[in-house]
């Protein structure tokens, strides 16, 4: 386990993407392949076990490290807190043992010592743990640690583990992201069909790996490139160019050229959906790399019918016939983790899948051409087959950009996000790839909230409070509606954690409840009833616009504003 | 009676010890201050008097000016009122002292900054029986624990050699008085190049050598050629520069920061550190509990830092423990 360990450790130390790179080339080059197939399950974010195989809680290694490092419960709370990370803290309460062990590879830890005791009396699993924490050093000690607490979380996208394998076998990264799409055990024979430069039986089962979309605020940015990689979380933050610039149709023209260039789509508010339907058989994947097998019966049946083998990539959405949009994803979410969902289940949400894009037509890679030529091919496709639940998304005109701005205009009341903007020649890429899709999304809705509760980030954050909720008046109570992660600069989140330890109402475990001053304007994609939710409402991808230094928290916005909006 | 008043209270402008009449590292001005150590958030400008150790008067004089001095040598007690005050080696710092006050048979202890750890370049700490032993706690969580320094100095020579690798200098921050002067002692048997120093360093470098603490070679940053080479050249700077226009000058540069602070990961990255070294001037947790005991104090005040956790943990060791809210920083 040194090695990987040492891995770990380079990784976790390491800012640079290359040197990271490096570090994984070099950790699979000379790993045996038993522990180099774990390690890649453990940098994809795999997890050592099951949901179903306990091998120790967190209740359980806190008390197990009290006991072995002779510190009361409290002492090991308090530590927790100060450092943020679970694992961490448990490597960091012990000394080093003097006589450390012999190294024992990866796969022994996991396969001969771990796996074996899943589920076994709670004395035989605390041995075990014990033992480890006993015999390893500190690096070594928090790998370990990181294997029981969950994912590594040590700032490696699959993408960069993806192009390691790539370097290191000379085996093509698209054909690397498919094999590892879904569901594969960590084991020397899948790391050997991994990066076997043979076509395997596999591989036509297989999903593509999505072609993801950017901001178009990317593209606005007087300083934006034409086309550039962006790593694995920058998708989502639009963040970076003034939004009025988004609303001008002007801006829009220089930054994309004619409109005539482009496809135009709505942006649909659903779950990105990869359909495979080869030699009579149905696979739905999810964007999430999950089989949505089961789930969506209604979908299989219709694609059943299509004419043609063939792979669609589209949105999956809650939609009930003859209504003109589709239902609020809360909707839809009800279904998600239905496995066999009832009759009543199917009438209430039926399900229907908007189709974009034609990835595949009787066992041809359609990626490589033109994304209008793949449309034609999927409209002629669909138009074969009457099922209204598989349906091409429609191809909006709009002969200039003011009038595709002015259709934009409409997204919120038809129920869509905003507008997709492909450009006409594109070829279907891997990942998120800048240059070639755009969303063009409405301007968020907007609410002044006040902050409440507070808990500290994860990785670089841990030890700040970074994870907040807000809330909104209710009477003269302030109501929980959001949670945000994103937002603040570093200065500020500084200066809000030194604030929050300052003026701590109560700590409930991780969390921590201040009084409610600090007032933040919040933006949020669509707000929708929900009876899960205190508040009655849940807000879609919020996230923190601006610190409302001006603004008093009893003039912050009242939930009534917000259970107005709610769809 | 007056015998069972508190040998030392805290006073708005410091700790105050009644009986003599004096405080010990005052952070506003008075008439007559006992300092335990050089570092400025201990011995402030402003005072009427300083006592402090032989070794310690350098450093003042460095950082103070010329000021009234009254120097005493390590255990050589003095008379302040009918206080037998003495000072004692605490191990921080050079000249860095703890203060032993001795009223009508009772004894208090004000620790000062200190450490267990062995230090080349000052007198190591000394074990003083009290009643009531005042202690730091700026690493007041079991999660504090200090490797081997002599594992520490090979981890920062090994990045040093994979800095020269790839032509980069290694630039580690570091405090200017007390860790920057130790780190160059501990590195010495390792070095093949003299250790480049910020101006800020340098000066602490000097006074040290003024007092007879052997460090191994050095130069100054500002004195190398133009156009130098720095690739795989070891660099002490002060924090304040990381970031700086001072920075530049080295062109490829992997930074270093050596702090007790640095046990945490996400300190490190926090901080944006390409490598952190865990090297502390102050006791760790089993350091500072491990003291505790061995002072014999029935009753312990902690000042600045987690402490929090340590009174807690020592009232259920049962000893009589709480804090004082002193204004000395937790930089280290």
């Amino acid at each position: 386990m040194r090695r990987f360990a040492i891995l770990y450790r380079e990784l976790d130390r390491s800012t640079a993407t290359l040197d990271k790179r490096a570090a994984l080339v070099r950790y699979f080059r000379q790993a045996p392949p038993r522990d180099a197939a774990w390690a890649l399950h453990l940098l994809a974010g795999g997890k050592i076990a099951g949901a179903k195989q306990r091998i120790a809680n967190t209740r359980e290694l806190r008390e197990w490290i009290a006991a072995e490092s002779g510190l009361p419960d409290w002492l090991v709370d308090d530590s927790y807190d100060q450092v943020g990370d679970l694992a961490e803290t448990l490597a960091l309460l012990l000394d080093d043992p003097r006589q450390p062990g012999a190294d024992v590879p990866l796969w022994e830890w996991i396969e001969r010592r771990l796996l074996p005791v899943a589920n076994r009396d709670v004395e035989a699993r605390r041995q075990v743990v014990v033992q480890a924490w006993r015999c390893l050093c500190f690096d070594e000690r928090l790998l370990f640690n990181k294997l029981l607490t969950g994912a590594l979380r040590v700032g490696v996208s699959q993408r960069m583990v993806q192009q390691a394998l790539a370097e290191m076998s000379g085996v093509d990264i698209a054909r690397i992201a498919q094999r590892m799409l879904g569901g594969w055990q960590p084991t020397p024979q899948f790391l050997e069909a991994l990066l076997s430069h043979e076509e395997l039986e596999r591989d036509r089962q297989q999903p593509y790996p999505f072609f993801l979309a950017t901001p178009l605020e990317a593209a606005l940015r007087p300083d934006a490139p034409a086309a550039a990689e962006d790593d694995a979380n920058a998708g989502d933050d639009p963040g970076s160019a003034p939004p009025a610039l988004a609303n001008d149709p002007q801006a829009v023209a220089r930054a994309l050229g004619p409109v005539g260039d482009w496809l135009l789509e709505w942006k649909w508010d659903g779950i990105r959906l990869q359909l495979i339907r080869r030699g009579g058989e149905v696979a739905l994947w999810s964007r999430g790399e999950e089989r949505l097998d089961g789930r969506f019966p209604e979908i299989e049946h219709a694609a059943l019918a299509l004419p043609r083998d063939c792979v669609l990539d589209g949105e999956l959405l809650g939609w009930r016939e003859g209504e003109d949009a589709p239902l609020p994803f809360t909707a839809l979410q009800t279904r998600i983790q239905r496995r066999k969902p009832g009759a009543k289940t199917l009438s209430d949400t039926p399900a229907r899948v908007q189709v974009y894009d034609l990835l595949e037509l009787e066992g041809e890679d359609w990626r490589a051409r033109p994304q209008r030529e793949r449309r034609s091919a999927l409209d002629a496709l669909l138009a074969a087959q009457g099922d209204p639940r598989i349906v091409a998304s429609p191809l909006l005109q709009a002969p200039d950009w003011p009038a595709a701005a002015a259709l934009r205009a409409q997204a919120r009341e038809r129920g869509v996000e905003g507008l997709m903007l492909k450009r006409a020649d594109a070829v279907y890429q891997a990942g998120r790839k800048r240059g070639d899709w755009w969303k063009w999304k409405i301007d968020p809705l907007t609410v002044d909230a006040v902050l409440i509760y507070a808990q500290s980030g994860h990785g670089r954050r841990s030890t700040l409070y970074t994870d907040y909720t807000f809330g909104l008046w209710d009477g003269d109570t302030l109501v929980p509606v959001a949670k945000a992660y994103s937002g603040l600069d570093d200065a500020q989140i500084l200066r809000l954690d030194r604030w929050i330890r300052a003026n701590t109402l109560e700590r409930f475990g991780p969390v921590r409840s201040v009084p409610g001053v600090h007032v933040f304007e919040l933006g949020f994609e669509a707000v929708n009833r929900s009876t899960r939710h205190k508040s009655g409402i849940a807000v879609r991808f919020p996230r923190i616009l601006r610190w409302r230094h001006d603004k008093p928290a009893a003039e912050a916005d009242r939930l009534d504003t917000l259970r107005a909006l709610a769809r | 009676m007056s015998a069972m008043r508190e040998l030392v209270e805290l006073r708005p402008e410091g700790l105050y010890c009644p009986a003599g009449d004096f405080h010990i590292d005052p952070w506003r001005p008075v008439p007559r201050a006992v300092i335990t150590h050089g570092h400025g958030d201990h011995a402030r400008a402003g005072m009427g008097s300083y006592h402090c150790v032989r070794e310690s008067l350098p450093i003042l004089e460095w950082r103070l000016g010329r000021q009234r001095y009254h120097v005493v040598e390590y255990g050589d007690a003095f008379l302040l009122g009918p206080a037998r005050v003495s000072l004692h080696p605490a191990g921080h710092v050079l000249g860095s002292a703890q203060v032993r006050i001795e009223v009508a048979g009772r004894v208090w202890v004000a620790s000062g900054d200190y450490k267990r750890q062995p230090d080349p370049t000052c007198a190591p700490f000394e074990v003083v029986p009290c009643d009531t032993f005042i202690t730091e706690a700026t690493f007041g969580l079991p999660i504090y624990r200090w490797p081997d320094t002599a594992d520490v100095a090979r981890e920062i020579v090994h990045w040093r050699e994979a800095c020269e690798q790839e032509g980069s200098a290694a630039v580690l921050f570091c405090y200017a008085l007390g860790k920057a002067q130790r780190l160059l002692a501990e590195l010495a048997p390792y070095l093949q190049a003299p250790v480049l120093l910020h101006g800020a360093i340098a000066a602490g470098v000097d006074v040290y050598r003024a007092c007879g603490v052997a460090l191994p070679p050095t130069e100054t940053v500002s004195d190398q050629a133009r156009g130098a080479e720095f690739a795989g050249r070891l660099v002490l700077a002060p924090p304040s520069a990381a970031g700086s226009a001072w920075m530049r000058r080295f062109r490829r540069a992997q930074t270093g920061f050596a702090s007790g602070w640095m046990r945490i990961r996400g300190n490190r990255r926090r901080r944006n550190y390409d490598r952190g070294f865990v090297v502390s001037d102050h006791a760790d947790w089993p350091g500072l509990m491990r003291t505790v005991r061995e002072t014999g104090a029935a009753r312990v005040i902690a000042t600045h830092g987690n402490t929090d956790a340590i009174v807690r943990a020592l009232c259920e060791d049962g000893i009589d423990a709480a804090a004082f809210r002193t204004g000395y920083g937790d930089e280290e």
